[in-house]
């Protein structure tokens, strides 16, 4: 309470959401500690700021180690047992908590809070006992925080005598639990990802378009509750799949965006009605179209069907080796007047922070 | 903010002091002080120190503290300052017996710090010193901004490692004799024509010293009285912060701040250089009074989890407590069985070596006290740091017994692994890790280069080659003080290369006969 070292803290705080001293965010660096919960490893993230030194450079020389191992079994233990079958301990299985990171995203890039719209917002109410204080029925009092009152008072008065502990409540020692009501925003939300398999899209590409997709994934999920999601993956033709698939599948093949916003359309149609669900679009391509008329086809889709009933729809492209990439501007050509139309590109992983925070910056 | 010490804790350091007095420790008066964790984390950020100037990395350093702690992954059971007297803090949820151990680990320390050489010119009123920096710093923000005076801090920590912890042991000539002495004897000298003219009779006089010659001589002595005025520094410098703080053009307060960081990295510099023999020292005394003395039988089990804890080590890390104390014990047992020495070195009989002086080791309860290898590892104590008593101890056996190996990354699948376990590999990695701190030798070169007052800094090389982005980082912080451009020769891959930073751009060049040489040179 009150340390003076706290202003530091608060100061480092800043300077990482990058709020003062712009010119150290360069050196922002991001490492974990691990822990263990339970038998999962876990990852907590923690941040720093690596002002420059001189150094040395690689760690190739290597260093000097302990314990059992003989030449060439590898340090951290790993398989260096009979065979090797077992898996590998040091394997992160989770992050610390989805929670704590879509926080930390949501400082970092400063993304508003966004605001359930429409009058079909529900709010559910509930209490959480998460307060104390000084009265209230003894049901609820906290046995703990009490004990821990009388004895500090009767340690503090000298009436404590730890050869014959015996703590005695008064009236004052008293700590009772309370509760608050806690509203929260209960909205019905879906984002329709949308992404582009075709052959030109790599290894790469869909790595790219799998992180930012989870952390805009994440992002949403805090922010609403009862979020759904549906994806679509498209070459000449567009299907519906669930996550898991989407994640890994490798198509080949030309494309056809049109199709994917066509599908699009039906399930909006079909399942959410604009008047009752905030709907995100999100679509990952490369943005090599197959034809003009295609791509015209496209804007004619988003500006008489899609883009009237969504929230957002943001489309991302991502860099490629082959093709034109020509599809980002032909949305910036027939689609800039719209507002619910954003775009990025994203060509290496860095990128994915600044894309997102294109999408979000101004709280659709 | 700190809590009163309990009456039983205050008790039981008083007992602890009076054992750690009878087996030779000496040391300053000792404060405990107990702190709860957030405290304490704040004590640890701050690096050991109730009070320092204001600065974002203490910040960062402790909200790492706190989530080590509060994911209970780390613990920090013990903080204490190379200060008269001594300052050290517990921590108020741990066990009575964690207690126990941790002020008899802080005698250990606080007699390292009294006695081991490399401490001997600390500042021992450290404690004020800091609150002072505070102070000042502060009052330097008020007038300045949190912002400049912020810059300016993390501008001058980019070199903060750029010091030369040798140069407090150092005398340097100025003292001795003043320069207007030195200088008459050099004119005196130089009149005189003296230049090594041997005594010789009048009619040899001309073939002895041949007045050619003489004259030669004065010539050279002359030009290089001249170079030495125009070198600038005289020789390479490798305290760069203080080159700087002599000659870069920085204002009153910057420069103030700039030599405050600089005496604080002087006052940190040998923790660092004496890591391993602090921890070990510390451990070997804790371990020794808690089981001799102080350790109660209800408490074992709680102890042993402690120690065993404090020296546990994983792969691919040495731990520093665990080596210090089986090196300083392994130091006391073969000066016990008298295993050192021409005779013992000589004997390449292995079972003999095994049996060596078995006879002669002390035996009973307390087993050291007054014995030929606690004398030994006092006297380490006092006279050694971390590398040469590696140098001088580390032997064969100790390694075999301790399992090192030496490990690398294998090219093929970026993985660490064992490489061997051959002694001579394992020394010179432990040694090379340990040297400067692990630090790259930069000196300063010449502080008028090429006659147009640019700074040219270069890196002694001593195997491997210094990390060429942040180099080139560094380079920038340096010209924000230098405020002209700055060069860093390097040698990349075995290729000596100029990194400049000219304010605007920066560039590198192979260096080769077309690029002047600065002042001096290695």
């Amino acid at each position: 309470m009150g340390l003076q070292i706290d202003k530091d803290h608060q100061r480092f705080r800043k300077i990482v959401k990058g709020k003062i001293r712009k010119d150290l965010r360069k050196f922002l660096t991001r490492s974990e500690l691990l822990g263990r919960e339970g038998k999962k490893y876990i990852s907590i993230p923690v941040q720093g700021i690596d002002t420059p030194h001189f150094r040395y450079g690689d760690n190739s020389d290597g260093g000097v180690g302990k314990g059992d191992g003989q030449p060439g079994d590898k340090v951290d233990g790993g398989d260096a047992g009979q065979g090797g079958t077992q898996e590998g301990q040091h394997i992160l299985e989770v992050d610390v908590s989805l929670e704590e990171l879509a926080e930390i995203l949501g400082e970092e890039l400063q993304l508003p809070r966004i605001e359930p719209k429409g009058k079909h917002r529900i709010t559910s109410q509930r209490d959480k006992y998460s307060g104390i204080r000084q009265t209230g029925p003894e049901s609820l009092r906290h046995f703990k925080r009490t004990f821990r009152r009388a004895l500090r008072r009767q340690i503090m008065s000298g009436l404590y005598n730890p050869d014959a502990p015996r703590i005695i409540f008064e009236r004052r020692d008293k700590m009772f639990r309370s509760w608050k009501t806690v509203l929260s925003p209960q909205s019905n939300a879906v984002i329709i990802y949308m992404m582009d398999v075709s052959g030109s899209m790599g290894d790469e590409q869909k790595e790219l378009v799998r992180l930012e997709a989870f952390w805009i994934d994440a992002w949403l999920r805090k922010n609403y509750q009862g979020i759904e999601s549906r994806y679509i993956v498209h070459d000449v033709r567009a299907g519906e799949v669930d996550r898991e698939t989407f994640f890994r599948i490798r198509e080949d093949g030309g494309t056809r965006i049109s199709s994917a916003y066509r599908l699009a359309k039906d399930i909006i149609e079909n399942n959410y009605a604009p008047s009752e669900w905030n709907i995100y679009l999100f679509h990952f391509s490369d943005g090599d179209n197959s034809s003009e008329s295609d791509s015209r086809d496209c804007c004619s889709l988003l500006t008489e069907h899609l883009l009237p009933s969504v929230n957002m729809f943001g489309y991302c492209q991502v860099a490629s080796a082959y093709g034109s990439g020509n599809f980002i501007n032909v949305v910036h050509e027939h689609l800039n007047d719209e507002e619910a139309v954003i775009t990025s590109r994203v060509n290496t992983k860095d990128d994915i922070y600044d894309s997102i925070k294109t999408f979000f910056a101004a709280g659709r | 903010m700190n809590q009163p010490l309990p009456k039983a804790i205050a008790e039981q350091a008083e007992i602890i002091a009076e054992h750690a007095r009878r087996e030779g420790l000496d040391f300053y008066p000792t404060i405990f002080e107990m702190l709860s964790s957030e405290q304490m984390s704040q004590v640890a950020a701050y690096g050991g120190f109730p009070k320092r100037y204001p600065h974002w990395r203490f910040g960062m350093e402790y909200e790492k503290l706190r989530k080590q702690h509060v994911y209970g992954l780390g613990r920090i059971y013990e903080m204490v300052i190379n200060n008269d007297p001594c300052y050290a803090y517990l921590l108020n949820d741990n066990m009575f017996v964690d207690h126990k151990t941790v002020i008899a680990h802080v005698y250990g320390h606080c007699d390292f710090f009294k006695n081991n050489t490399w401490f001997s010119r600390t500042n021992r009123r450290m404690i004020d010193e800091m609150a002072n920096h505070g102070t000042r710093v502060q009052r330097y923000v008020d007038r300045y901004g949190q912002e400049r005076v912020e810059e300016a801090v993390d501008t001058f920590l980019s070199f903060e490692n750029l010091i030369d912890p040798h140069s407090m042991f150092m005398r340097r000539e100025a003292q001795v004799q003043s320069s207007a002495q030195i200088e008459q004897a050099d004119k005196d000298r130089r009149e005189n024509g003296d230049v090594g003219r041997y005594p010789a009779k009048p009619y040899m006089d001309r073939y002895i010293n041949p007045p050619e010659k003489l004259r030669e001589d004065r010539e050279a002595l002359q030009k290089e009285a001249t170079d030495a005025h125009v070198r600038y520094p005289e020789r390479p410098q490798r305290d760069v912060m203080l080159f700087l703080l002599h000659n870069a053009p920085l204002e009153d307060w910057e420069a103030d701040i700039l030599s405050i960081i600089r005496q604080e990295a002087y006052y940190y510099a040998p923790q660092g250089q004496t890591k391993i023999m602090n921890e070990g020292w510390a451990s070997y005394w804790h371990s020794t009074i808690m089981t001799n003395y102080v350790l109660e039988a209800s408490e074992l089990i709680d102890y042993c989890e402690h120690h065993s804890g404090t020296l546990a080590t994983s792969p691919g890390r040495l731990n520093p407590y665990k080596l210090g104390i089986e090196l300083l014990r392994d130091i006391e047992h073969r000066w016990n069985t008298g295993r050192h020495g021409p005779e013992y070195d000589a004997c390449d009989d292995m079972a003999t070596r095994r049996e060596w002086g078995k006879d002669k080791a002390p035996k009973g309860r307390i087993v050291g006290r007054g014995s030929p290898g606690r004398e030994k590892i006092y006297q380490v104590r006092a006279l050694y740091n971390d590398v040469t008593f590696l140098d001088e101890f580390l032997t064969p056996e100790f390694v075999e017994e301790q399992k090192l190996y030496h490990y690398r990354q294998d090219p093929a699948t970026g993985k660490m692994v064992v490489v061997n376990r051959d002694f001579d590999q394992i020394k010179r990695q432990m040694l090379f890790m340990l040297t400067n701190h692990a630090q790259p030798y930069i000196y300063v070169m010449d502080g008028n280069y090429k006659n147009r007052g640019e700074l040219y800094l270069a890196h002694s090389h001593t195997g491997m080659d210094i990390e060429i982005k942040f180099g080139v980082e560094t380079l920038k912080q340096i010209f924000k003080v230098w405020k002209r451009p700055v060069h860093l020769h390097a040698r990349i891959d075995d290729d000596p290369i100029l990194f400049t930073f000219d304010g605007e751009q920066s560039t590198q060049q192979h260096i080769d006969e077309e690029v002047p040489k600065p002042a001096n040179e290695f």
